[in-house]
């Protein structure tokens, strides 16, 4: 197949494109500019962005032989990623940049371009399976499985897939890229959202939406406990950070158990008010299999790296049910509820939805 | 493969390459007071006066660099420094749109942090300065003026500059003019003394000579501060050891590449205009940029309407086909080239552009490739650019 591999600068990607070579694939490396200002030099890697990173990667393909071009995604990803964080977290929700990122633009306008100019697939690090069965499921590695942030994908853009990692640890990565002289090997994993180069996302939220002081409630009692600078700063769950003028009459922490950006107001409870059973979500994508008619027993997970709970899920239209069979704490609007069925040889991604409430 | 991209680097001739293993081999500090820095030192005069006398130049006003860049920044930084140093009203660079980055990009340094003002000389539809425009700009601003900067030819869409008008111009003024001529020089002729210019670039690499070895022919009568301080070498203006092999190997290149030049530019002109014969009939929709007649006689530029010039190439290089999109900036990100945003292009047109640039292994077979894989690629691009996204 001719194939284009979708390389950050890190050591997943560079790995995943060798495999590809190694089965046989007519590779292409495309390395994705998607900062606007991508001179921004740091070391360390946080995300996909700085021109070293673009450097990592075009060394990775001069070292597997494969032509190497860097595509400008700036546009789209600023319109379809970043300004959509924004726009979500200001309505109150907190959303899953990375899973915008794959549905919107590595999955779409990345593999949409890479199917015009003739290639059948893209290749990316993600560590997920995806087999002949033509199944999503879990990685291998527990602690790197992404399958959470691929859930989005509709069938025909996981047809286009290919994800050579889902069978290997991150260890085992790491000694691959070693192994074949990928300078990578021991770049550090990035981690957090690529595009806040400080990490401080209250403060980049706070640049583009203003201060926009409000109240922060307490949900038991009514009374205003505290200020707040915008309500979109808070996150469902959130604990740190609430800066509250008295503290519960009982004495236990609170947390944020909702926004409402209507009011700007922050309410905050005690911790087993965050205890959810019902999920309610919207645009389902369903992928690992039949869509289901009538309730199904499974799997759900509720945000990157959360637990994972039994739960019946329901599919009706565009709309997304699900009733959890142990309550869950800290559900916020705006993440992916992940369905899943477990399975011995990987736990199969049944199906994904946004969260509403 | 089909290598149409000599205006990037062309091939080392052979007797370029040769005299660059048989000089590297000897050793030797030409500013070494014994017999071998004395032999280093030979190489080196003798190249200079091959150069010399290739360029319509004296051997004095030869000066060896690292290159083009490094050239174009000690003229453009080095006289502006002399010129201000010596009269500190002397601060505007006159410069045209349609420069290379190593000229544009040492003028925009020189306003941002030398407190330069920047006059810039349009370019017309083909990419063509006029010199009514320069005489305008001095008239206006000439007792400011501490240098004119522009390119002989135009290293992407090829236009050939009237060089000696605009020179005459600025000489009115008695403003030293420096011209970049990189893709000149071995493709149209290129006398120094009789173009009247002050300044002017010269490179190996683009001639059959080494990458890394250039000059600047700095007449001499014009002061220009060192960016490079250190030996004292080159007129104190460039120190640094000198690389006799590569200036032995560039000389090599110089005097071939101007001796052949008049043959060698009428088939090179000949393929060249059987490859825009053969694009055209193949993509009967393309625009040929540039000036249709006064032009680098090994340069062909086109806009592919609806395309967009980076997946053309990837689908050009993937069957062997190797050309140019025109600038990049160093993350590899394909910008709209400014050279066709000054001509008055959109920004799609900018960016639906392509380069084709023949050289001396230039043959039909290469042309015959290209024709072979264009109409699909074309094809492909557009299907891939797909409804416009607005920007």
């Amino acid at each position: 197949m001719r194939v284009l591999a979708a390389m950050s600068g890190g050591v997943d990607s560079a790995v995943a494109a060798a495999r590809a070579v190694q089965a046989g694939h007519d590779v292409t490396g495309v390395h994705l500019a998607l900062a606007r200002n991508p001179q921004t030099y740091r070391t360390g890697a946080r995300g996909c962005c700085t021109l070293e990173d673009s450097r990592d990667a075009r060394r990775a393909a001069d070292v597997l032989g494969i032509p190497f071009y860097v595509w400008d995604m700036a546009d789209r990803f600023h319109a379809d990623v970043v300004d959509d964080f924004v726009a979500e977290y200001a309505a109150g929700r907190t959303p899953n940049p990375c899973l915008r990122c794959n549905e919107k633009i590595k999955f779409a306008a990345v593999l949409d371009r890479a199917v015009a100019l003739g290639f059948d697939a893209v290749v990316t690090g993600h560590h997920a399976r995806l087999g002949a069965d033509g199944l999503l499921r879990r990685s291998v590695d527990a602690a790197k499985d992404q399958s959470y942030v691929l859930a989005v994908l509709t069938r025909e853009q996981l047809d286009r897939s290919i994800f050579p990692l889902g069978d290997s640890t991150k260890a085992q990565v790491r000694q691959e890229a070693a192994d074949r002289g990928l300078a990578v090997a021991d770049k550090p994993d990035s981690h957090d959202i690529c595009f806040i180069a400080d990490g401080d996302t209250r403060g980049f939220l706070a640049q583009r939406l203003g201060e926009t002081p409000g109240d922060v409630v307490d949900a038991t009692t009514g009374a205003v406990v505290g200020q707040h600078a915008g309500a979109y700063a808070y996150t469902v769950g959130q604990r740190r950070g609430l800066h509250l003028d008295r503290p519960a009459p009982d004495g236990r922490p609170r947390y944020v158990l909702s926004i409402t950006p209507k009011t700007n107001t922050v309410t905050v409870g005690p911790a087993e008010a965050l205890e959810v059973s019902t999920v309610r979500a919207v645009r389902p994508v369903w992928t690992g299999g039949q869509r289901p008619d009538g309730p199904i027993e499974c799997e759900v997970q509720l945000r990157a790296h959360g637990v994972v709970v039994p739960a019946a899920v329901t599919v009706d239209g565009d709309r997304l049910h699900a009733e959890l069979r142990q309550p869950v704490r800290g559900v916020a609007a705006g993440q992916a509820i992940v369905a899943y069925r477990p399975d011995p040889a990987g736990d199969i991604v049944l199906g994904s939805a946004t969260i509403t409430d | 493969m089909a290598y149409l991209d000599h205006a990037a680097t062309t091939p080392m001739l052979d007797e370029a390459l040769e005299a660059y293993v048989a000089t590297a081999r000897e050793v030797g500090n030409a500013s070494s007071l014994h017999a071998s820095g004395r032999r280093a030192r030979r190489r080196v005069e003798e190249s200079r006066e091959r150069v010399a006398a290739a360029l319509g130049a004296r051997p004095s006003e030869v000066i060896f660099t690292g290159g083009g860049t490094e050239s174009d920044n000690l003229a453009v930084k080095g006289i502006f420094w002399a010129r201000r140093d010596a009269d500190a009203m002397r601060r505007r660079v006159i410069s045209s749109a349609v420069e290379h980055h190593a000229v544009l990009d040492a003028v925009d340094w020189l306003e941002r942090h030398e407190g330069a003002e920047v006059g810039r000389l349009p370019a017309d539809g083909v990419g063509r300065l006029h010199p009514d425009a320069l005489r305008a700009e001095l008239a206006e601003h000439g007792d400011r003026a501490a240098v004119v900067t522009a390119m002989w030819a135009n290293n992407e869409v090829g236009t050939v500059q009237r060089i000696g008008e605009l020179a005459a111009v600025a000489a009115e003024y008695g403003v030293p003019f420096h011209t970049d001529a990189i893709q000149a020089v071995g493709q149209v002729p290129v006398d120094f003394a009789a173009s009247g210019v002050a300044a002017l670039t010269v490179t190996g690499h683009k001639l059959g000579g080494p990458v890394g070895v250039g000059a600047l022919l700095l007449g001499r009568d014009v002061a220009a501060v060192p960016l490079l301080h250190g030996g004292g070498q080159e007129r104190d203006v460039r120190s640094g050891t000198l690389d006799a092999a590569g200036i032995v190997a560039f000389a090599v290149a110089v005097e071939a590449a101007v001796k052949g030049q008049q043959e060698y530019a009428t088939g090179l002109a000949a393929l060249r205009d059987d490859l825009v014969r053969r694009v055209r009939q193949a993509v009967p929709e393309v625009v040929f940029n540039g000036d249709p007649t006064d032009r680098l006689p090994g340069n062909a530029h086109f806009s592919f309407p609806g395309c967009e010039g980076d997946a053309l190439l990837l689908l050009l290089d993937a069957q062997g086909i190797a050309c140019s999109t025109g600038s990049a900036c160093s993350a590899g990100v394909a910008q709209p080239s400014h050279v066709l945003l000054a001509m008055g292009a959109d920004d799609d047109r900018a960016r639906s552009s392509l380069r084709f640039s023949l050289g001396h292994t230039s043959t039909t077979a290469d042309v015959d490739a290209l024709i072979a894989a264009l109409p699909g690629a074309v094809e492909r691009a557009r299907r891939a650019a797909g409804p416009r996204t607005p920007r």
